[in-house]
């Protein structure tokens, strides 16, 4: 065990100096000599036919180096869906090309359908402005029903339908469901939409694009979540460049919340044109263009029933949803609506019938894609809203029924009733926990002093679970990814003790270089600051799939196990050679190898130094060196959960809603750093309560995005944001993997919108108004709507 | 195009810029400067919050040549000049006052001219001054506890 600094320790960030003294290096940060400028001219239309592209005035602006349209691109593969998904009939799904830039069509505002390439950012800018692009505006197809019922206006015409796929989970249990449903004795139906998010990471999408013509080698430099996968995709899909000529480096990344985790046509671009004008290509977004171009999130439309007896025991969930997926297939948006959200339907609940139906949309709209929780907040808020409504229809304390229905801590291993085996859990503690923790009890008396105040308070309880640690790879094979999902981690040690890390995963926030060291510190009894993250670099780090669905301590941190006890195991052979004695013999604790009933030791440090000196190494048995690799595939999802809770004042005058208290009880198996494990869930929250009181995507009718910059998106701000209490004290560990931790970057944005929703629709009822259901973002006006219909 | 002067951290330096070139481009591409940083196009995120004459301006916000003969303080001069930490950044890494960290440049300046104009801010206070500054990470918390730590007050919820 390390002294200090190791698992469970809130140590404080070792990269936060480099941030805080203005010396993080981001994509941004980066000018190669002879960076030239990369500037797109995209779509304002949301439909559109291209008939011609006149690029000859661009071309002779001062500082114009190049100008790229379609044709282009046409001999260049698209950018694929990485899950193959069947539909109820067992058709494949619809899979348009998805092409480096606009060819033939426009589909939605902000498409790119051309790059000028100049000497500075201003010229490249000035130069799009003189393309002369004859686009003729089409019908656009916005509203989700409408284009699932309009065959006219089709967002690709050479797919004959603007639907994706049509989905059922479990389709082998549709007609029980149907039956259940049929013959309960209560049925409660709720329909709501899940609002469209826009990710926002601060730092806007950066790619820069360098060819060497001496080797043929290419990189890019790239805002990226998962460099190997952005790689991948580029050399296998999209390029033909061969891995090894390319090398994908994602210095610090400001943020991403899925957004990065996709391959980008800007990316393809800034190498091609980088290779044809044998100079460095250099393209940042602004943050129109990100609010117009990164994949957006959430946007289904949802109806959902759930049948239970009249003590509230609960007998199935049915839902029906609408998924939008935009104009294109992003990387993920064909998982996010189904796997990510159907299996996890059951919620924590002992419920034997769940069905699923999700009809995946094209629209002439941004890509949806996953974006923090990915699936699981959809699928969280529409069973946590209906069973907050079955509750009060059924006149059952909302706390009450959600515990009469949990799985038992003796239940597990538990298969859910949509398709998963949850290894470990309590909900019943966790649920204890946020009753005291959030002073429940006191819940009447603060009601009373706000009524007094002319305020309506209300109280908000969700309970969700999440399948986290994305994922084993047999299990995903099967439902359809194109992918492995396991990660990777190489543990080198150098001849003098200090020690390197190469993983898969990528920081884009979530504190890497800090926590993997405490790991390896932990195991090897050494000193964390000996112990240094390489990370973002396809060509030093191994193949790992990078950092999303809070996977990498669960999948990441495991490689990072293995890797390391494999380097104990190696060391322990070095240990018994030095000591002359068999390695069974040979004990290892805090940095320190022994031989059993002896005083004999040597240091990790010194079997260090022997494995790089080995003079008198019986060669035949240990190879010199101590470097390790390790893959792992995990054996299971993770599953953390909780309970949350929140407490809202309505003020009937205006319907303006501030929340006065918002507690997470969270059990995410094995924390190895508290600190940053809080600062996780309190960033979630807030995008959670971001959700449900002031983000939207709207679309006009036409395709225009009303809601396109930070004066129309409503970010949250700090005076927006109450204190966010968290605590993971109540943890149940996972039990397949070597950590047993489960994962918590998303669980705050799982958890908080219905928890919210739930409190407002609480306080409006307590205030004697009928009020089932508001969509999200719950603003002022449609509080005030609800409250004076 | 205008030649404009500056002193930036104490140091005196030159750049030729366009007339239409704004404070954080100046910053990040004619001087090499790149702890400002530039979140939005529409003067909302905060992320490029510098101090020029002492007081705190979004430099995406104002041309270079404004800044002519300006002080200029941005957040690579913040630390101490043997490297170490002030004590609003030592508060923000004790407080986990940030995660990617592309907001935090602006939010240091931000707080730092909080902390000047009034010391012991109540937490409600923190919270309005930091309007102007987007953070998508940390859901403000361990920044505002930060910087009541920073004024030598206990925050509400104790950083662990
Ligand atoms: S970059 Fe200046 S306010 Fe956003
Ligand atoms: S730390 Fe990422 S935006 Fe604030």
């Amino acid at each position: 065990m390390a002294a200090d600094g190791g698992m469970g320790h809130a140590t404080k960030r070792r990269e936060d100096v480099r941030f805080l003294v203005g010396r993080g290096k981001y994509c941004d940060d980066y000018v190669p000599a002879k960076t030239s400028y990369c500037a797109f001219a995209r779509s304002t239309v949301a439909n559109g036919k291209i008939k011609s592209i006149n690029t000859k005035a661009a071309a002779k602006m001062p500082g114009v180096v190049a100008v790229f349209t379609g044709d282009d691109f046409v001999e260049v593969g698209g950018n694929p869906a990485g899950w193959l998904i069947n539909s109820r009939d067992g058709e494949p799904m619809k899979e348009p090309k998805r092409p480096v830039l606009a060819h033939g069509k426009v589909r939605h505002v902000g498409d790119a359908y051309a790059a000028v390439i100049a000497e500075t950012r201003e010229q490249a800018l000035d130069a799009v402005e003189a393309i002369e692009a004859d686009i003729q505006e089409l019908d656009a197809v916005v509203n989700m029903a409408d284009a699932l019922a309009n065959t006219k206006t089709l967002v690709h015409d050479e797919i004959g339908t603007n639907q994706c796929f049509d989905w059922g989970w479990i389709e082998d249990n549709r007609a029980a469901t149907d039956e259940a449903i049929k013959n309960a004795p209560h049925v409660t139906t709720l329909e709501l939409v899940n609002n469209r998010l826009v990710p926002n990471a601060l730092e806007p999408r950066c790619s820069i694009g360098e060819y060497d013509p001496g080797t043929g080698d290419y990189k890019l430099t790239t805002t990226s979540q998962n460099p190997h996968l952005t790689r991948l995709l580029i050399s296998a899909f999209v390029m033909g460049i061969p891995e090894n000529k390319l090398t994908v480096h994602a210095p610090d990344v400001g943020g991403g919340f899925g957004s990065k985790i996709y391959h980008y046509g800007e990316e393809a671009l800034v190498l091609a044109a980088a290779k044809k004008l044998n100079r460095p290509v250099k393209w940042t977004s602004t943050r129109t263009e990100a609010f117009l171009s990164d994949a957006h999130g959430r946007d289904h439309v949802t109806k959902i029933e759930l049948a239970c007896e009249k003590d509230g025991t609960f007998i199935a969930f049915r839902t029906e949803t609408m998924a939008n997926v935009g104009a294109y297939l992003s990387n993920f948006s064909t998982a996010t609506p189904t796997f990510l959200h159907g299996t996890l339907m059951a919620g924590n609940y002992t419920v034997p019938n769940v069905y699923v139906n999700v009809k995946a949309v094209f629209t002439n709209t941004a890509p949806v894609d996953a974006y923090r929780g990915a699936g699981r907040p959809e699928a969280t808020f529409s069973l946590e809203r209906v069973i907050d409504k079955a509750a009060r229809e059924l006149g059952i304390n909302p706390i009450e029924i959600r515990r009469k229905n949990f799985i038992k801590p003796d239940q597990y291993p538990y298969a859910s009733a949509a398709g998963l085996e949850y290894d470990s859990g309590n909900y019943d503690a966790l649920m204890d926990g946020l009753e005291k923790l959030a002073d429940i009890s006191g819940f009447e008396a603060r009601c009373k002093e706000s009524a007094k105040n002319g305020k309506l308070r209300g109280l908000g309880i969700n309970s969700y679970i999440e399948a986290c640690g994305i994922a084993p790879s047999n299990l995903v094979g099967v439902l359809g990814s194109r992918v492995g999902l396991y990660d990777a981690a190489t543990v080198r040690v150098n001849a003098t003790g200090n020690i390197s890390v190469m993983v898969g995963a990528h920081s884009h926030g979530q504190g890497h270089e800090t926590a993997f060291p405490q790991i390896v510190a932990d195991m090897l009894g050494v000193d964390p600051m000996s112990i240094e993250i390489v990370h973002g670099d396809t060509s030093k780090i191994p193949f790992g799939m990078g950092t999303y669905g809070s996977r990498s301590l669960a999948v990441c941190g495991s490689a990072v196990f293995r890797a390391t006890e494999k380097i104990i195991a190696k060391a322990t052979l070095i240990a018994a050679h030095m000591m002359e004695d068999k390695p069974d013999n040979v004990d290892f604790d805090a940095g320190e190898f022994s031989v059993k009933g002896t005083n004999k030791k040597v240091s990790f440090g010194e079997v260090a130094l022997k494995a790089y000196i080995p003079h008198d190494f019986p060669l035949e048995s240990i190879e010199p060196g101590l470097e390790e690799t390790a893959f792992y595939d995990p054996a299971n999802f993770t599953y953390p959960s909780g309970a949350y809770g929140c407490e809202v004042e309505v003020d009937p005058e205006t319907g303006k809603v501030d929340i006065c208290s918002m507690v997470a009880m969270d059990d995410f198996g094995t924390v190895v750093n508290p600190l940053i494990v809080t600062g996780q869930v309190q960033g979630g929250l807030a995008q959670g309560i971001g959700q449900a009181l002031l983000e939207h995507g709207i679309y006009d009718e036409n395709g225009q995005l009303l809601s396109g910059s930070f004066m129309d998106y409503a970010m949250p701000r700090a005076d927006d944001l109450p204190n966010l209490v968290v605590d993971h004290s109540h943890a149940t560990t996972c039990t397949h993997n070597p950590i047993g931790a489960k994962g918590c970057g998303e669980a705050g944005a799982i958890g908080s919108p219905p928890t919210v929703v739930n409190a407002v629709v609480d306080a409006l009822q307590r205030g004697g108004f009928d009020v089932e259901h508001i969509d999200m973002p719950v603003s002022p006006a449609r509080v005030w709507a609800a409250m004076n219909e | 195009m205008p030649t404009i002067s500056m002193n930036v951290n104490g140091i005196s330096v030159s750049a030729e810029v366009e007339n239409r070139t704004v404070l954080s481009t100046a910053l990040r591409e004619n001087l090499g400067m790149t702890g400002t940083h530039v979140g939005c196009d529409t003067s909302q995120c905060g992320a490029c919050v510098v101090h020029v004459n002492g007081k705190a301006v979004k430099s995406c916000t104002m041309f270079a040549v404004e800044a002519d003969g300006a002080e200029v303080a941005t957040i690579e001069g913040q630390a101490h000049s043997d490297g170490s930490l002030n004590v609003i950044q030592q508060a923000f890494q004790d407080h986990h006052g940030l995660q990617c960290g592309f907001c935090t440049p602006g939010m240091i300046m931000t707080a730092t001219a909080l902390l000047r104009d009034n010391p012991k801010p109540t937490e409600t206070e923190i919270r309005d001054h930091l309007e102007g500054n987007i953070c998508r990470c940390t859901g403000y918390q361990g920044i505002v506890n930060a910087i009541m730590a920073a004024s030598g007050q206990k925050p509400a919820i104790a950083a662990e």
